[in-house]
C-alpha cells in the first residue's frame, strides 16, 4: 500500500558521521587464516602450471573437455576419462579495463582482466590478466599467449602464469 | 498446491547508511507489513527470511541474529541465501512454505546493511571467487560484471549509449518512490561521462550499495478472502542455478534466468509472456543487465532489448513497463531486499496503489526477478490479479 503509507521508516546517515565519529559505532577488525587443500583435480593443475603446461581433463561421454582441470565432470556426473595437455595460446574471449581493485578501490594503472578460450579446449576459457599491451587495444578474439613466471621463482598456482600478451 | 495470495506489504527507504541496526531495520518494516493488512504476529505461522552475504556485517547466524526484528523467535523460521537472486526467492520460499498447506500465513522478511562493511562492502565479496584459480588475481566483483556487458555488446552489437538508456528510464522512475536512494534526471552523456569503473562499467551503470529492508505478508487463499478484496495471487515462482565455472559458458545470454522463467510461466499457464506480462520488474544492478535479464525472462528475442527499451515500450507508459519501481538503479540496491523490493512493486501495481509510480491501464500480471549467487542463479516470480 504505497500510496497509504504515509512515513517510510529509516534515518539515512552520511559518511562523515561514522569518519567523525558523530554516532556510536563498535568497530573490529578480523584477522583469520586459513590453509585450503587443492584436491586431487586442482592439484595436478597445479603441479603442471609449475612445469609450465596446461592441462585439462576430459570426459568421454559428453567429450568435453574440463578447465581448470578437475576430477568429475559436473554434466555426465561422472569420473573424468584422462588427462589432456592444452598449449598455452588462446583467444580473448571477453575482457576489461578495470580501474577498480578488490574493496572498490581505485587503481592508477587499469588492469587487463580477461576470459581467455585455451587452445585445444574447444572454446573453454580460463579467467587471467592481460598485459604488455595499450589497454585500449585489446579486442575480444584477440591471439594471446601466456607469459610465464621464471622456473625458479614458480610455485605451483595460478599466478605462475604471469599475464598472457598478444601474439 | 493451495493457492498463494500476497496481503501486505512494508519496506524501509533505501540508504547508503542507515542508524538503525539491521534488526531494527527488519522489525520496522515487519510492522509496516502487518500492519498494512491489519494482522499481528500472533497471526504469523512462520517466518522466512532473505538476507545475503553474512561478510556484510561480519556477523555469523545472521539470520538468527535479525531473528527478533523479524519476528521469527518461537516459530518456524528459515533463511534462504541465493546472493543476489534471494530477494526473489524469499518470495518463492514463503509461497512454498503456505503452498504446501502447512502454514495459513508466512512473513517473507528482507534486510541489508551493507555499510557496516569498510572501506566498501565490495571487499566482503573476495571469497565469492574460487580461491584457487580466481582469486590469486587480485579480482574484483565488477570484473565479472565488465566481462558480461562487454560480451553482450559485442555478441549483438549494442553500444554504451543505448545501453546507458536504462540508467537515465530507471533513475527517472525512481522519482516517483518514496524510498528511493539515487532517484534522478539524468543524460545519456552524464552516464558516458561518469568514471570508468571497470570499462565497459561506468559509474552510473552501477546501483549503489544500501540498506535498508522490505517484507511481504503472504497468506493461503482463504485467509487472504477473509482480511482482503484485494489479494494479489502468486501465479508462478522457478528458480535455477547454472555453472560456477564461467568459462564453459558463453556469458552474452543468461540461461539460468530462461530455466527459472519457463519454470514460472508454465506454473502460471503463461505461453508467450511478450504479451500475457504487463509489468516487468528484472533485476537491474547494472544496466546492461535490464536488458540481458530481460532477454532470459523470454520478455524479447536475444539481442532486442534494446530495441524495445529506445523505441519506449519500456517507459512507465510503454506496451511492456520495465523496473516502474525505479529499480536497483534508481531505487538502490540493498541486495536481499531490493529483490523482494521488485515484488512489492508488483504487489503495489496490480492494486492500483503505486501513487506516482502507477503503470496506467490496469495491469493485471507481473514479473520479477532476481539473479546473484556466483552471478550465474535466476529467481523467478509471476503475480497476478
Amino acid at each position: 500500500m504505497s500510496e497509504k503509507i504515509k512515513a517510510w521508516p529509516g534515518t539515512p546517515l552520511s559518511e562523515k558521521d561514522i569518519r567523525e565519529k558523530r554516532i556510536l559505532v563498535t568497530e573490529w577488525q578480523p584477522n583469520l587464516k586459513y590453509a585450503w587443500d587443492t584436491g586431487a583435480g586442482y592439484g595436478r593443475y597445479f603441479a603442471e602450471l609449475k612445469k609450465g603446461k596446461i592441462v585439462g581433463t576430459k570426459c568421454n561421454k559428453c567429450r568435453r573437455i574440463l578447465l581448470p582441470a578437475r576430477v568429475f565432470c559436473e554434466w555426465c556426473f561422472r569420473t573424468v576419462d584422462e588427462w589432456v595437455y592444452l598449449k598455452d595460446t588462446g583467444t580473448v574471449n571477453t575482457f576489461s579495463v578495470a580501474y577498480t581493485g578488490t574493496a572498490a578501490e581505485r587503481l592508477k594503472e587499469p588492469r587487463i582482466p580477461a576470459l581467455i578460450e585455451i587452445d585445444g579446449s574447444d572454446g573453454v576459457a580460463i579467467m587471467h590478466l592481460i598485459s604488455d599491451v595499450d589497454p585500449w587495444k585489446v579486442k575480444i578474439g584477440m591471439r594471446v599467449k601466456a607469459v610465464w613466471k621464471p622456473k625458479q621463482k614458480r610455485e605451483g598456482a595460478i599466478t605462475d602464469i604471469e599475464y598472457w600478451k598478444p601474439i | 498446491m493451495r493457492k498463494v495470495a500476497v496481503v501486505g506489504a512494508g519496506m524501509t527507504k533505501f540508504m547508503r547508511r542507515a542508524q538503525e541496526t539491521g534488526k531494527e531495520l527488519a522489525w520496522e518494516t515487519a510492522k509496516l507489513a502487518l500492519d498494512s493488512c491489519d494482522l499481528t504476529i500472533k497471526d504469523v505461522d512462520c517466518v522466512v527470511m532473505g538476507t545475503a552475504p553474512d561478510a556484510f556485517d561480519m556477523v555469523h547466524m545472521k539470520s538468527e541474529y535479525l531473528g527478533d526484528g523479524a519476528g521469527a523467535w518461537r516459530k518456524p523460521y528459515v533463511r534462504g541465501f541465493l546472493g543476489g537472486g534471494t530477494g526473489v526467492f524469499t518470495a518463492c520460499q514463503a509461497w512454498y512454505h503456505v503452498a504446501s498447506g502447512m502454514f495459513d500465513v508466512c512473513l517473507a522478511v528482507t534486510e541489508e546493511k551493507m555499510s557496516s562493511c569498510l572501506p566498501h562492502p565490495q571487499g566482503a565479496f573476495v571469497t565469492c571467487w574460487d580461491q584457487f584459480t580466481e582469486s590469486p588475481l587480485g579480482t574484483s566483483l565488477l570484473w565479472f560484471f565488465a566481462w558480461e556487458m562487454n560480451r553482450y555488446m559485442n555478441a549483438h552489437g549494442i553500444t554504451q549509449r543505448e545501453i546507458a538508456e536504462v540508467s537515465v528510464k530507471n533513475k527517472k522512475n525512481a522519482l516517483h518512490h518514496p524510498c528511493a536512494q539515487l532517484p534522478g534526471e539524468i543524460t545519456v552523456d552524464d552516464v558516458m561521462n561518469s568514471e570508468i569503473m571497470a570499462w565497459p562499467v561506468k559509474r552510473l551503470d552501477v546501483s549503489p550499495t544500501s540498506d535498508g529492508a522490505v517484507v511481504l505478508v503472504f497468506a493461503s487463499e482463504d485467509f487472504a478472502k477473509r482480511i482482503t478484496d484485494k489479494p494479489v495471487w502468486v501465479e508462478g515462482v522457478g528458480w535455477c542455478l547454472d555453472t560456477m565455472y564461467i568459462g564453459q559458458r558463453d556469458l552474452y545470454y543468461p540461461k539460468y534466468v530462461e530455466y527459472a522463467a519457463r519454470m514460472a510461466y508454465d506454473m502460471a499457464g503463461i505461453k508467450d509472456p511478450r504479451r500475457e506480462i504487463d509489468i516487468a520488474e528484472p533485476y537491474d544492478p547494472f544496466s546492461y543487465k535490464e536488458l540481458h535479464h530481460a532477454e532470459g525472462l523470454l520478455l524479447c528475442d536475444k539481442g532486442e532489448a534494446v530495441k524495445l527499451l529506445l523505441n519506449g515500450e519500456t517507459q512507465r507508459t510503454g506496451r511492456q513497463p520495465w523496473c516502474p519501481s525505479g529499480g536497483a538503479l534508481g531505487v538502490g540496491n540493498a541486495i536481499a531486499a531490493t529483490g523482494l523490493m521488485k515484488v512489492a512493486e508488483l504487489f503495489w501495481q496490480l492494486r492500483g496503489e503505486a501513487g506516482g509510480r502507477q503503470v496506467p491501464g490496469k495491469p493485471r500480471r507481473g514479473v520479477a526477478q532476481a539473479w546473484g549467487d556466483e552471478m550465474q542463479v535466476g529467481t523467478v516470480v509471476v503475480l497476478g490479479v
